[in-house]
């Protein structure tokens, strides 16, 4: 498997880098400083290619607090607030879009195909 | 019932302490997760898109309620209250946290199971029949080879690195219910001509990008020499399997690459070496593992007992659901018992804690205390007395796994698709809980009969949709979801790779697709009881395909 | 990178050798397969030990007329996921039934020990110090095996003979 630093990195909008929290695997977006959150609104931002890839190199240094780092696009919605910018980020953003067999306090998201 | 005894138990326990160890030491950085991977998927822990998913092998499918009642304490206590059995009898965890991982497998540990050898470049989880020691057709029960089998590969020092995973059925019954030949090594027992019993040894099948059938490479092994030759067929792919291209790397690749002949003789060159060996069976050894297998002491009891056929004659949704889920045992006046894990508009394959606890508590009263679990992702009670069907029916329904539709078009084997996976490209769960609305209607299922569907969510196959009657493969096409439909493919005695009928159709019409082809073939069978897989096969996918894509 | 054998940490006494470096005298020494294959009337009679550093995808089998003459012969993980050498050092010991010194060499973590102990390996060149420090106190974390291993421990199936008289196998109803 090559390591994402190694793959071309061609983007054509704005991405964050985003990855999973080591200790319970949560979904999490590298931000500024350094440090990753579970809300998509604390993710750094950028449309340039080189910023994009001194973020990924910074995130995946930082094997303790996540791994799995990789680059993803994101879009912003008409209020300007960042959303996924594909199915399978919405889907890690939001959870699956199916009711969960035992569904706890979270809504379910379901998808219109 | 395999019973564990105190090398089992201390193998097992010396293993979840080493796990212990190796979760400390990443968790602390001393080791990076380059390094942990390898060694998290060998117990069966992978990340996933929300959390780490855990695996939890369930050998040849067989649980006893102690240990179903295990798994639903884990999935209440470290996951979100729900299980998903997959279709290599194994059960996944989905919301699983690697810091609660040492004590969820410690839980575990305490009834014999494990995540041993359910990732990684190993030999896999062994499966077979779930009808296994009580199905009418098997020869021997199958599960005592595969505990042989089972022992001897699980942590064994030459095959824990190999170039890919190394999946093995054993299967000893005529008619074919686990899916032997889409495995990397099929063991089929049956007599030769000097009535001696023995193994047909087919190598080299899997699904994923390139889909194979196993081919025979030995007609006849005899069972002193399962291991040896076992052993042969494991180290010479673990010398000659490719490990540059992890598509290439499977034994079926090195088996269509040298070809058959070629590669039996590579493994017959080996074996004859080992033969006559350490690994050469002892009955004694045998007998031990045998004799560790406990079967129920089952009362003598009549066929079709009053309670039954008054029942049957005065319940018609009863009647339905006997004539469905409920099959003949081996033995007179008992019967063994499928429960559907497909609800209408539910995943395929999930159970809920409190359904598992139910289930435990019914395997208590009416099966010995004994559960198995097979590959299409349904439940069996495998030794329910015919006199208690009424009862076990009314709890099962109440439960919600009596839908009566096992083997129906609402059946649907799917593996979780882009709403857990990370290898996904679409989504599967939601295709599947559509076509179950679409024929919510019991009649109309009935009417189609037998019709196996299979959805994976990506090529790499896992809902093996190669051998589904009507396999749906989940793509991605500028960002959309898109969907592959094939027909004609069998898993059984017939093993068949499905056709392509057509370029691929967007996530909103598959179950349109499906309802054209369901309408298709109730115009074009010849009689009502030729089953879909016959017609399909008797006119080829031609007539389906113009339906399909006549206004597509 | 630490060599154990024997449970300890210990000094390296073979010395490896490039393809066109003299050969010294009486030093243990390590070639490569290809300078072995070469020169192997030689090396085999010279006065000092000689190992021969064994790539993971060239057949053992070939080094079967040399077997009696090679005090090491080390065999290579790239990476530790890379399993091959496993079945060239099985190989060497159970059908060839080579008893000189296997040095496992390459990508070696701790949680490889086992397996490569298992596999007949006794000599190993391991990757971090920390893991070479805890190799003794590793191993003795484990003590049933279902296999026959090449540490000379009963595999399971054995010792439950011996342990428990076996009973009758039941009938299956």
């Amino acid at each position: 498997m090559t390591s994402p630093l190694d793959q071309k990195i061609r983007i054509s909008g704005p991405v964050v880098v985003t990855a999973n929290r080591v200790g319970d695997g949560a979904v999490v977006y590298r931000s500024a400083g350094a440090r990753w959150s579970t809300d998509l609104a604390d993710a750094a931002v950028t449309s340039d290619a080189a910023a994009a890839r001194d973020l990924l190199k910074g995130a995946i240094e930082d094997d303790l607090s996540a791994v799995g780092a990789y680059i993803a696009p994101v879009k912003r919605s008409e209020a300007g607030r960042l959303q996924p910018g594909n199915l399978r980020e919405l889907i890690r953003w939001r959870g699956p879009t199916i009711a969960l067999p035992v569904t706890p306090v979270e809504q379910s998201f379901v998808l219109q195909g | 019932m395999y019973v564990y005894d105190a090398f089992d138990r201390t193998l097992v326990a010396e293993r979840v302490a080493e796990f212990r160890d190796q979760v400390a030491r990443r968790l602390s950085g001393e080791l990076t997760e380059e390094e942990f991977k390898p060694l998290r998927l060998m117990n069966g822990v992978y990340l996933q898109l929300h959390a780490y998913m855990l695996r939890i092998a369930i050998p040849y499918g067989t649980l006893s309620s102690q240990q179903l009642r295990m798994l639903a304490h884990i999935a209440r206590r470290y996951d979100r209250g729900y299980g998903h059995f997959t279709t290599r009898t194994n059960i996944q965890y989905h919301w699983i946290k690697l810091e609660e991982l040492p004590a969820a497998m410690a839980d575990l540990a305490s009834v014999g199971m494990h995540g041993m050898q359910t990732s990684g470049n190993n030999v896999r989880n062994i499966t077979t029949d779930q009808w296994a020691g009580v199905a009418p057709d098997e020869i021997e029960d199958p599960r005592v080879w595969a505990e042989v089998i089972r022992q001897h590969v699980t942590l064994h020092p030459e095959f824990s690195f190999m170039p890919r995973k190394f999946k093995i059925c054993v299967g000893t019954s005529s008619h074919d219910r686990a899916a032997l030949r889409i495995h990397d090594l099929a063991l089929r027992m049956h007599r030769n001509d000097a009535g001696e019993l023995g193994f047909e040894v087919m190598v080299g099948g899997g699904l994923g990008r390139t889909p194979y059938l196993a081919k025979t490479i030995k007609p006849f092994l005899h069972k002193r020499d399962l291991l040896s030759y076992v052993e042969a067929v494991l180290r010479t792919y673990n010398q000659f399997g490719r490990r540059d291209n992890i598509w290439k790397a499977r034994i079926k690749i090195l088996v269509h690459d040298l070809g058959p002949e070629a590669f039996a003789k590579e493994v017959e060159a080996e074996w004859t070496g080992i033969k006559d060996g350490p690994l050469a069976l002892d009955q004694a050894v045998v007998d031990e593992i045998a004799a560790r297998f406990i079967y129920p002491d089952y009362p003598q009891l009549d066929d079709n007992p009053p309670e039954l056929a008054e029942k049957r004659r005065g319940d018609r949704r009863f009647a339905a659901w006997l004539d469905n889920s409920v099959t003949n045992h081996k033995l007179p006046g008992y019967a063994i018992v499928t429960l559907s894990l497909k609800p209408e508009g539910g995943t395929p394959g999930d159970c809920t804690a409190e359904q598992m606890d139910a289930i435990a508590d019914l395997a208590d009263r009416y099966s010995c205390g004994e559960i198995r679990v097979g590959h299409e992702q349904n439940m069996v009670l495998p030794h329910v007395a015919q006199r208690d069907l009424p009862t076990v029916w009314r709890v099962l329904d109440e439960i919600g796994v009596a839908q009566g539709n096992v083997g129906l078009v609402s059946d649907i084997i799917s593996c979780p698709g882009l709403d857990y996976c990370s290898l996904a490209n679409a989504r599967s769960i939601p295709i599947a809980q559509e076509i179950t609305r679409r024929f919510h209607n019991i009649d109309l299922q009935r009417d189609l009969g037998r019709l196996h569907i299979n959805i994976s969510g990506c090529i790499n196959a896992c809902g093996h949709h190669h051998v589904g009657h009507i396999g749906i493969l989940g793509v991605e096409k500028n960002g959309e979801e898109f969907y592959q439909i094939t027909l004609g493919g069998k898993a059984d005695e017939g093993a068949k790779l499905g056709t392509l009928i057509g370029p691929a159709v967007p996530y909103a019409q598959v179950a349109d697709v499906v309802e054209d082809i369901a309408a298709a073939y109730l115009e074009l069978r010849e009689r009502p009881d030729e089953l879909f897989i016959d017609t399909v096969n008797r006119l080829g996918v031609e007539p389906f395909k113009e339906r399909v894509y006549a206004t597509r | 990178m630490r060599l154990v054998e024997n449970g300890r940490i210990v000094e390296d006494r073979y010395v490896r050798l490039d393809d066109d470096a003299p050969i010294p005298d009486r030093v243990p020494i390590i070639v490569s397969a290809k300078r072995f294959l070469a020169e192997a009337a030689t090396l085999v009679r010279r006065d000092g030990s000689v190992g021969v550093l064994w790539p993971n995808d060239k057949r053992v089998a070939e080094l079967e007329p040399w077997l009696g003459h090679l005090a090491l012969i080390a065999l290579v993980f790239p990476k530790f996921k890379d399993g091959r050498a496993y079945s060239q050092a099985r190989l060497l010991r159970e059908t060839h039934g080579y008893r000189g010194m296997l040095r496992a060499t390459g990508d070696i973590l701790r949680d490889q020990f086992h397996f490569l102990v298992r596999a007949g390996f006794d000599s190993f060149e391991v990757k971090k110090d920390a893991d070479a420090r805890v190799f003794a106190e590793v191993l003795a974390r484990y003590s049933i095996y279902y296999q026959d291993g090449a540490d000379g421990r009963a595999p399971a199936l054995r010792r439950r003979l011996s342990a428990n008289p076996v009973p009758k196998a039941r009938e299956t109803v």
